[in-house]
C-alpha cells in the first residue's frame, strides 16, 4: 500500500462567497467557483477528463445525480459522479478526483462541492437526513443538540464546571470570529467577545448561538492533476500528502466503550493520515489546520483527536492562544465553519481552498508565515455515529 | 382460586391545580373546584397510559401465560387498528393472545375485568390481562374539564397465586343517556347534573350493590371497603348513607388528586384500596356508566408479597405542577400554535418498514449475541462488538424493563416539540447495550451524566397525512416506588 502522498496536486481552486445567497441559485454558485478555479489553473475546460460532485442535503433539489454538474458547466458527456457522506461530502468529492488521477485513469479531474441550504425556509439543517430507520428509532434531535451532548459529557469527564466549560468554548468562537473579519468571502464577519458568547440565546444546552456555525449557501472546487503535470502547469501547485477517512461501525452508538467525550473516527483518521504523510509529531510539524468546527465543542475535541493537544488538555492551548492566527498552529484562519459558513457539501473543499491559498502565500490579511503543511478535518454525522475525513496538503 | 395475581396503575406526571383552570377561564364560567387533576403529557394517550399501568402490574413477572388482553377505554385513538394490539405489542405479550378493545362506556373497565375472570374461569385463558385507561377531554370552561383526570389501571387475572380472589359480580344495563360522544365529537355532551344524579347513579349504584348482596347473600357491613365512583365527588357521603355504610368503608375517590378517570376510575380506586388492604379484607367495586357493574373480592395473604408495584400511591408522588392552562390547551391540540416550518416537517411513515421493525419499535427488543454475550440495540445481524462480529447468532433481548445510565444528554431549543425544550440522551443499559433516546417527563435543569433512567412507551410523532400515531420508547428519570 503506497498511499496517495505526492502522487497528485491541486492546480486550481475556486470558492464563492458563502452566506445567505438569496440572490444566487445552486447552479450559479457552482459556475462561479468553477470559473475562478479554471482561471487559477490556466487550463481549459476541455482539459478536464472527469468530475466528482458533492452535495448532501435532499432539499438542495439538484437531483440525486451529478448530471447537473455537466449541464450547468456544459461539459458534454464528461464522466461525472455524485458523492454524499453527510457534512464530509466535499472531501469525498476531492478524494474521488484525487484517486482517479492517481490511478492513471485520468490526467485532470475536477472536484466540486455545493449546497444551497438557505432555500429550506428555516434555521439549522433540515431534519431527517440520516435515513428512515433513524427517523423512527433516533431521538427528535438536531445537529446542535447532538454535539451539545458531547460538550456535557466532556465537562463531566474532566470535572469542568459547566459555566467554566462554556467560557473555554467561547474562546474558540471569539478566535474564529476574529479570523472571519479578515476573510472577505466569509459568511459572518463580525468581532465578538466572550461575554457575547455567554449571553447568546441557548440553542441546545450548553451550546448557545455563538457556539454554532453558520448555515450557508456556497460552492467550492478544485482541479487536480498528477504531480508531474502540475509542476509543468504552475510554479506553486499544492501536493496531496494524505487522504484518509474513518467511519464508525456503530460501536460508538451501540457498544459500551466510547466515552462520549471525543470523536473516535477523527482520532483514527488522523493516525492513518499522519502515517500516510509521514508525520511523526503533528504538534510540531503541522503549520495550520482547518477543522470541522460545526460547533465549538467539535473544534475542541478535534484538537485532541488530531493529537495537536494532549487528551483532556485542549483547554490549556485554547486559553494560551496556541490556535490563534498568530499562534503556533493557527486553526480556522479563514473563520472556519463557524464564520466562513457551512454549506454542507462545499465545506470540505472550502477547507482545502484555505489551506491551498495559505500554502501559496495568497491569503491576504490573514496570511500565516511560511506554512509548509496544512491539515483539513471534515466530519460527517454526529458524535455517536459519524465519519471523519482528514486531508494533509503541502508545498513540496 | 380465580382472582387478581397482580395489579398496577399509572398517573401522568403533570397535575393541574383546578385554581389554574379557574384563573384562566373562570371569568367565563364558574369552573375549577378543589385540588388538582392529572394531565397527560403531550406524548401520552389512552394507549401509552395503559402500557405504563401494564408495566407497573407486570414488573418482572412471567408474561408467557397471558392468553388474553382486554383494553378498556372511551378515548382510544383508533377506530380501526386495534388499540389492544398496540398495548399487547408494547407489553411484549405473545403473538397467540386474544385481544379486544372494550369501549364506549365508562363502565368498560369493570366490564373488561368481568370478561377476564370469565375467560380464566372457563379455562379459555390461563391468565388474562386487563388495562383500563382514559383521558377524556372536557370542553374548555365545562365542569368536566375540571372534574376529569387522566390515568390507567391494570390487572393480571389468574387462577393461582392471587392477591385478591374474585368472588362474583352483578351487572345492570340501562340506556341511560347522560354523557355521550358520537363519531364526530371531541368533547362529551351531557344533561342536567341533578337529573343524572337523582335518576341515574343515586338509583343505579344502590340497585347494583343490593343486587350483588342479594345474589351472594351478603350484607354491606361485610365489606372493609366499598368503591363506587360518583361523577360528582360531593355525592359520595350521601351515597354511603343511602347504602347504609359506615364512614370507614368509604374509599378515597381521588377527585382532589387525580380526577375522574372514566373507564379507569373505579379500578384506580380499587388499586388504591388494594395497596392498603390486609389479608381477609372484602372489597366491593362498583362502576357507573349506562348501567352498572359490581364486583366482589377477598384479599389473600399473598398481598404482602407484591412489592414491585408503584400503583396509585407511588404515582401520586411522581408529579410536576402544570401551572399554565394555555400549555394544557396546546398539549391537547385545542389551541393551534405556530410550529414553524421545522415543526411541519413530518416525513411519510413507511408501514411496510415499521411492520418489519415491529419487535424493535413496539417491544423495545434488541438482541444478544450468543457468541460473545453482548446485548445490543436495535436488532442487528452482525455483532457490534469489534472483537466478535459474529453473523446471525443473535437472540431477541428486551430492553423495555431495563434501567439505564445517562452518558450524555442535552436540552434542545431548535428541535420542534409541543413541550420544549426537547431533551434527549445516550444511555447505557444495565447489563449492556447502548443507544440514543428522547427524554420525556423530565426537568431539563436536573439532567446529568450518570443519572438513572427507565423506559416509557409514548407517542413519538403524529403523521396526520397517514393517520399514524407513531409509538416508541423514551427515557424518563428513574424514580423509586
Amino acid at each position: 500500500m503506497s498511499g496517495i502522498k505526492d502522487k497528485v496536486a491541486i492546480i486550481g481552486m475556486g470558492c464563492t462567497k458563502f452566506g445567505e445567497r438569496f440572490d444566487k441559485s445552486a447552479e450559479d454558485l457552482m459556475l462561479d467557483c468553477f470559473l475562478e478555479a479554471l482561471e487559477d489553473s490556466g487550463i481549459e475546460k476541455k482539459d478536464i477528463d472527469a468530475a466528482w460532485m458533492g452535495c448532501s442535503v435532499d432539499e438542495t433539489s439538484l437531483g440525486k445525480s451529478a448530471i447537473i454538474l455537466n449541464s450547468t458547466l456544459r461539459m458534454p458527456y464528461t464522466p461525472v459522479t455524485r458523492t454524499e457522506n453527510y457534512c464530509a461530502t466535499g472531501t469525498e468529492a476531492f478524494r474521488g478526483a484525487c484517486y482517479a488521477v492517481a490511478s492513471g485513469a485520468y490526467d485532470v479531474a475536477l472536484a466540486l462541492g455545493v449546497e444551497k441550504l438557505k432555500d429550506v425556509g428555516f434555521g439549522g439543517l433540515p431534519p431527517g437526513q440520516m435515513g428512515t430507520v433513524r427517523r423512527l428509532l433516533g431521538p427528535n434531535s438536531t445537529a446542535p443538540g447532538e454535539f451539545a451532548q458531547m460538550a456535557n459529557t466532556y465537562f463531566a469527564k474532566y470535572g469542568i464546571d459547566p459555566d467554566e466549560g462554556k467560557r473555554i468554548l467561547a474562546h474558540i468562537s471569539v478566535k474564529s470570529h476574529h479570523n472571519g473579519t479578515l476573510s472577505p468571502k466569509a459568511h459572518l464577519r463580525k468581532e465578538i467577545t466572550i461575554e457575547d458568547v455567554l449571553k447568546a440565546p441557548m440553542i441546545a444546552s450548553p451550546l448557545g448561538l455563538f457556539d454554532c456555525c453558520g448555515v450557508s449557501d456556497g460552492a467550492a472546487c478544485a482541479i487536480i492533476t498528477t504531480a508531474e503535470k502540475a509542476k509543468k502547469l504552475r510554479k506553486d501547485p499544492i501536493y496531496v500528502k494524505a487522504l484518509q477517512i474513518s467511519a464508525t461501525s456503530g460501536e460508538d452508538l451501540m457498544y459500551n466503550t466510547w466515552d462520549g467525550a471525543h470523536v473516535e473516527s477523527t482520532y483514527r483518521a488522523g493516525i492513518r493520515a499522519y502515517k500516510e504523510a509521514e508525520i511523526t509529531d503533528p504538534r510540531k510539524e503541522i503549520s495550520m489546520m482547518e477543522v470541522h468546527d460545526c460547533f465549538s465543542i467539535t473544534e475542541l475535541t478535534a484538537y485532541e483527536d488530531l493529537q495537536t493537544s494532549p487528551r483532556g488538555r485542549a483547554r490549556e492551548d485554547i486559553e494560551s492562544g496556541f490556535y490563534d492566527l498568530d499562534g503556533q498552529i493557527p486553526c480556522q484562519p479563514d473563520g472556519g465553519l463557524k464564520c466562513f459558513g457551512h454549506p454542507t457539501g462545499a465545506s470540505g473543499l472550502r477547507m482545502i481552498y484555505e489551506i491551498y491559498k495559505q500554502l501559496q502565500g495568497k491569503a491576504g490579511e490573514r496570511q500565516i508565515k511560511n506554512p509548509k503543511l496544512g491539515i483539513t478535518h471534515n466530519m460527517g454525522g454526529i458524535p455517536c455515529y459519524n465519519l471523519a475525513a482528514v486531508t494533509i496538503l503541502g508545498t513540496k | 382460586m380465580i382472582g387478581i395475581k397482580s395489579f398496577g396503575a399509572y398517573i401522568p406526571r403533570y397535575r393541574m391545580n383546578r385554581k389554574v383552570i379557574a384563573q384562566a377561564i373562570g371569568w367565563f364560567s364558574p369552573v375549577g373546584g378543589k385540588g388538582e387533576r392529572a394531565v397527560a403529557n403531550f406524548d401520552e394517550d389512552a394507549i401509552t397510559m395503559a402500557v405504563a399501568a401494564g408495566m407497573d402490574c407486570l414488573g418482572d413477572l412471567d408474561n408467557s401465560h397471558i392468553d388474553a388482553l382486554y383494553l378498556a377505554s372511551t378515548t382510544l385513538p383508533y377506530k380501526e387498528r386495534q388499540n389492544a394490539g398496540i398495548v399487547s405489542a408494547a407489553l411484549a405479550l405473545k403473538d397467540d393472545v386474544h385481544t379486544a378493545d372494550v369501549t364506549s362506556s365508562v363502565k368498560s373497565g369493570t366490564a373488561a375485568l368481568i370478561a377476564a375472570f370469565n375467560a380464566v374461569k372457563a379455562q379459555n385463558a390461563q391468565e388474562a390481562m386487563v388495562a383500563a385507561t382514559d383521558m377524556r377531554l372536557g370542553k374548555p370552561a365545562s365542569p368536566e374539564e375540571s372534574a376529569f383526570g387522566d390515568g390507567a389501571a391494570a390487572f393480571l387475572v389468574s387462577d393461582k397465586d392471587v392477591v385478591a380472589s374474585f368472588e362474583g359480580s352483578y351487572s345492570l344495563s340501562y340506556d341511560f343517556v347522560d354523557i355521550r360522544r358520537d363519531e364526530k365529537d371531541r368533547f362529551g355532551k351531557t344533561w342536567e347534573p341533578r337529573w343524572v344524579r337523582d335518576e341515574g347513579y343515586f338509583k343505579m349504584i344502590p340497585e347494583v350493590i343490593s343486587g350483588l348482596l342479594k345474589k351472594y347473600n351478603l350484607d354491606i357491613k361485610d365489606f372493609s371497603k366499598v368503591i363506587y365512583p360518583c361523577p360528582n365527588s360531593r355525592d359520595a357521603a350521601a351515597m354511603a348513607k343511602k347504602l347504609g355504610m359506615d364512614p370507614s368503608q368509604i374509599t378515597d375517590d381521588l377527585q382532589t388528586v387525580v380526577g375522574n378517570t372514566g373507564s379507569a376510575y373505579a379500578l384506580m380506586m380499587f388499586v388504591n384500596a388494594l395497596q392498603e388492604a390486609k389479608p381477609g379484607d372484602k372489597i366491593l367495586v362498583a362502576s357507573f356508566g349506562n348501567g352498572c357493574d359490581a364486583l366482589y373480592f377477598q384479599v389473600t395473604d399473598k398481598i404482602k408479597q407484591l412489592k414491585h408495584i408503584k400503583g396509585v400511591k407511588g404515582y401520586l408522588n411522581i408529579r410536576a405542577d402544570l401551572t399554565n392552562y394555555i400549555q394544557y390547551l396546546v398539549f391537547r391540540d385545542i389551541l393551534p400554535v405556530e410550529t414553524g416550518i421545522r415543526g411541519e416537517h413530518v416525513p411519510p411513515t413507511q408501514l411496510s418498514q415499521t411492520w418489519r421493525l415491529r419487535d424493535t419499535i413496539m417491544g423495545l427488543y434488541g438482541c444478544k449475541c450468543q457468541k460473545c454475550g453482548t446485548p445490543q440495540y436495535p436488532v442487528s445481524r452482525v455483532c457490534v462488538n469489534p472483537d466478535c462480529e459474529a453473523v446471525d447468532q443473535m437472540e431477541l433481548y428486551r430492553f423495555a424493563n431495563r434501567k439505564g445510565t445517562v452518558i450524555s444528554y442535552t436540552s434542545d431549543n431548535l428541535a420542534f416539540t409541543p413541550n420544549p425544550p426537547q431533551s434527549y440522551c445516550i444511555i447505557d443499559f444495565e447489563g449492556g447495550g447502548r443507544n440514543q433516546f428522547d427524554f420525556t417527563d423530565c426537568n431539563p435543569s436536573q439532567l446529568s451524566v450518570g443519572m438513572s433512567v427507565t423506559m416509557t412507551f409514548r407517542r413519538k410523532y403524529y403523521d396526520a397525512n397517514r393517520s399514524i400515531y407513531f409509538y416508541y420508547w423514551k427515557a424518563v428519570p428513574a424514580v423509586e416506588a
